[in-house]
């Protein structure tokens, strides 16, 4: 059976809702947008649909969570904390966890989904980073990601502060020391945020409205204008057969992305739910109510905020004493600059590369990483510098585990994180290269076939197959040469004003790097970056095939 | 219900043979299926659709059973100790997670074996409005800041700008009450001459001649805090049993009873407890950042980002026996702040002076 006909029931609701907001022309544009297909954009929807599940599990929790400093003593049914005396905050976080049902399950959903929420993020940052989809026109929408990814880290610290267990308190501490090392309104901030002297009786009650309405509030806003800006702009593309910067090739709204979407929402909560069913996590009945006077060895944060404890225990000791003032740089220098280069470079990423390359174009297709080494080679860099971070964050595992000491986990830790950012830009910038060549060799020698033919004269050759189509239309598709600002000086031998002066020097050197890592693509022969010994043979054997 | 037939009073009745009435935005949508096919929509194969078809049938089952089974466990298995929540976790979980996960499968098949392949192409059209659109923006703009009156009348202008100041100051003015002013509370300590160190936990004062094995440590809190989580965060101690021969310089002898030294345990990196000890080599580790301390040299630092030894508490006994401090901190104990300075070289010179 098929429909010939809108059925009445549909018909006539959506007609009482067209009479009221002429919702027409909106449909009719919108029922068969096309949405590009690729694995890549579906990182941030992960992001998205955990999002949704921190909201509808963070309500849940909400019913039963106590944000308060009060002491209780505890009475509930997990028996080896009977008779405590513990803040109502955790108290409320076992009655959740032991006595509410499902009440665990929902828990640990909530903070796996905050895991995911994160992850989701950072890959899809990722992606959009080394694809060149922050590019014009969707700058805007790139820096409401930067804010969103910024805004999520403050919401997880005010999130695991929650509970009120020995871990969370641990966390609140070092945020504490952290607050009180900002020069001149440290103390303040301090005493202001804490309601008086550390840990006072406010800091759950504030942390609470912060986490429940003021960031989520925030996030809601800022996503939603993400997904409308992205409407409007439409989605990037891979390059392909068919696809240009002028137009979009996929599959329609209605029906199939949507269902699409429907399935990858599911499965989001899905994973999330087998992860709160199978893997514990923040178990807090096990660590026990905060006390400033105790600790856990190997404590850890979450993941998202393991590099500001690897910077923090990388940092050498140093502290600034001048006219009866102190600066603890010890603690400043990493809490600090490692969230300020990572954040404020990702934010101004779209603009600096603007102004190196003078392109003011709009741009549509996603560019493959290896086609611009420059940018790739800096994004790993941000990667390697983020990621050793991270990893020192647990060296203290590092230690136990591997059976290295501790002290050269940290040492070793201190020269990385400068030779790996340098390391990983070389590194990357040769891989990239390299892959552009063999991007070229493809194009012009096809596909090894595994062919060996003997030719009369003697000769062994292996028979190249042409690349299929479409792969050949997505290696030349998305091969583009990237512009630089006109430097060269007019007939009296005077250099246009943008490369005057020791800036303008600087903005010509970097435009011409950045320029020149594209290897223009030849198709046939001469490719001249060949190494020619392999170069001839190969070719040799590719004429012979075409007679 | 009345909406539809309202609807159908309004709109005279179609003759057979005539074109339908457009009654609806999504009513255009059929008329595809007798359109001569879009090259960018490609049927799927009716056999495997009708194979398909059974599968994701299948899959909407198990996610139909697995929601009762979900409803099932919910009202079976109860809540109430540690083993009874893992069981009621991991009935209510799987039963959820099979649930989603057959309905998401159910709908990818449904997608990619009975929906057409879609290879659809939509023009772009640049984000940039037409210039005429800009003009008339444009023009609109600057007739409206005229006709406001926003342009010409300067007093206007500037008095709002005045008036819209102070307004813009007055949230932060308001969160003004969220603490007190910090004043001197991060110098001091709840320890006082004549106050009794007792064990964390237990609660029991100490005598020192009862804490009398070498390499012993004890995590120590005021008498009468036990509770008191401010008091806590700066006065809590670590006590540490040493051979008098160990002690080394940097430590405040005098300060000591009998090989018993008190370092504040709270970290002067940003905080956490310094609580690990090595014994064999008087290290104190703070397990948060690794900042180590020689407890038998005045607590300096060995390793690690914190750049000021552990303060020292000065400790004595008292009439019965019972360890005592002598004093509050000389320093500020945990971390640095602004208005720290060099406090350990002001205690210095006022010891000598």
């Amino acid at each position: 059976m098929t429909l010939t006909e809108t059925p009445k029931a549909i018909a006539g609701a959506s007609t009482f809702v067209d009479d009221r907001l002429g919702a027409g022309p909106f449909l009719k544009r919108n029922l068969r947008k096309i949405f590009p297909d690729h694995w890549s954009f579906l990182l941030g929807e992960i992001a998205l649909y955990s999002f949704i599940l921190l909201l509808l599990t963070g309500t849940f929790l909400t019913f039963w969570f106590r944000p308060s400093m009060g002491d209780v003593v505890y009475n509930g049914s997990y028996a080896p904390l009977q008779g405590v005396e513990m803040s109502e905050a955790y108290a409320s976080t076992l009655h959740i966890s032991f006595d509410v049902r499902g009440g665990l399950l929902i828990r640990q959903m909530h903070h796996w989904a905050a895991i995911m929420f994160i992850a989701g993020m950072m890959a899809h940052a990722l992606r959009v980073f080394f694809t060149g989809a922050y590019r014009k026109p969707r700058e805007f929408n790139y820096l409401i990601g930067v804010i969103l990814l910024t805004l999520a880290l403050f919401e997880g610290l005010t999130g695991y502060s929650l509970p009120d267990d020995l871990l969370s308190g641990a966390g609140l501490r070092i945020t504490e020391g952290v607050i009180l090392s900002i020069p001149l309104v440290g103390t303040y901030i301090m005493t202001f945020l804490f309601g008086g002297e550390y840990p006072g009786d406010d800091i759950i009650s504030r942390f609470y409205t912060i986490h429940i309405l003021l960031i989520p509030g925030i996030l809601l806003a800022l996503i939603t204008a993400h997904l409308i800006l992205m409407w409007v702009q439409k989605h990037t593309q891979q390059a392909g057969p068919g696809r240009t910067e002028h137009n979009v090739v996929g599959a329609p709204f209605y029906p199939a992305f949507m269902a699409k979407a429907g399935a990858y929402t599911l499965f989001t909560f899905a994973v999330i739910t087998l992860l709160a069913t199978f893997a514990q996590i923040n178990p807090i009945w096990l660590f026990g109510p905060y006390t400033p006077a105790d600790i856990s060895a190997g404590s850890q944060p979450d993941f998202y905020m393991g590099f500001l404890e690897g910077s923090l225990r990388l940092m050498p000791a140093w502290e600034i004493n001048v006219w009866g003032h102190t600066l603890p740089m010890s603690v400043l220098i990493p809490a600090l600059v490692p969230l300020g280069i990572v954040m404020t470079g990702l934010a101004l990423y779209p603009f600096l590369e603007q102004w190196v390359t003078g392109d003011r174009r709009e741009h549509h297709m996603a560019d493959r990483p290896r086609n611009n080494p420059h940018r790739t080679a800096i994004g790993i860099t941000a990667v390697t510098f983020y990621g050793l971070l991270w990893l020192l964050g647990a060296n203290d595992e590092i230690s136990a585990n591997f059976k290295i000491p501790l002290y050269v986990t940290t040492i070793v830790g201190r020269f990385l994180i400068i030779l790996g950012p340098v390391l990983a830009y070389w590194i990357t910038y040769r891989i990239c290269i390299g892959l552009q060549r063999r991007d070229g060799e493809l194009l012009s020698h096809g596909v090894e076939s595994g062919v060996i033919k003997r030719l009369p004269h003697g000769e062994y050759i292996e028979v190249h197959s042409p690349p299929a189509h479409d792969l050949a239309e997505h290696i030349r598709g998305a091969r583009k040469a990237i512009p630089a600002i006109d430097a060269a000086p007019d007939a009296d031998g005077i250099p246009p004003k943008t490369a005057r002066g020791p800036l303008g020097k600087l903005r010509t050197m970097m435009s011409k790097t950045y320029a020149s890592a594209v290897l223009p693509l030849e198709d046939g022969h001469g490719n001249g970056h060949h190494a020619d010994g392999e170069h001839a043979a190969v070719g040799a054997g590719e004429q012979k095939e075409l007679h | 219900m009345t909406e539809t037939n309202e609807n159908e009073e309004r709109v005279p009745r179609r003759v057979i043979g005539t074109p339908t009435t457009p009654a609806s935005p999504l009513g255009e949508a059929p008329v595809a299926t007798q359109a001569p096919p879009d090259p960018g929509v490609k049927a799927a194969d009716e056999d495997g659709a009708r194979r398909a078809e059974r599968i994701v049938a299948l899959l909407f089952t198990i996610t139909f059973l697995a929601g009762i089974a979900f409803i099932v466990s919910y009202v079976y298995f109860q809540v109430g100790d540690i083993d009874k929540t893992a069981t009621s976790n991991l009935a209510l979980g799987t039963s959820l997670s099979v649930a989603l996960l057959a309905l998401a499968v159910g709908i990818v098949v449904w997608v990619r074996q009975i929906m057409p392949k879609y290879n659809l192409i939509q023009e772009r059209h640049p984000m940039a409005s037409s210039t005429a659109d800009r003009e008339y923006v444009s023009e609109t703009f600057v007739q409206g800041a005229n006709e406001s009156g926003f342009v010409k009348r300067k007093m206007l202008r500037r008095t709002l700008l005045l008036a819209a100041a102070p307004l813009g100051l007055l949230p932060i003015i308001l969160l003004r009450d969220l603490g007190p002013m910090p004043g001197v509370s991060l110098r001091h300590t709840v320890w006082k001459k004549g106050l009794r160190l007792t064990v964390e936990g237990t609660g029991q004062p100490i005598r020192a001649s009862d804490f009398d094995s070498p390499g012993g440590i004890l995590s120590v809190v005021p008498e009468g805090y036990e509770h008191d989580l401010n008091a806590l965060a700066k006065a809590t101690l670590i006590l540490i049993k040493l051979r008098p021969q160990d002690i080394k310089a940097g430590t405040n002898l005098n300060w000591t009873h009998d090989g018993i030294i008190a370092y504040s345990k709270i970290c002067t990196h940003v905080g956490c407890p310094a609580a690990l000890y090595e014994q064999t080599t008087h290290h104190i580790l703070c397990p948060c950042h690794q900042s180590t301390f020689d407890a038998a040299d005045g607590a300096k630092v060995i390793f690690g980002p914190a750049a000021r030894p552990l303060p020292q508490l000065p400790i004595a006994v008292d009439g019965e026996g019972f360890l005592v401090a002598q004093s509050d901190f000389d320093v500020p104990v945990g971390p640095s702040f602004w208005e720290r300075g060099d406090a350990e070289a002001e205690a210095r010179e006022k010891k000598a002076s």
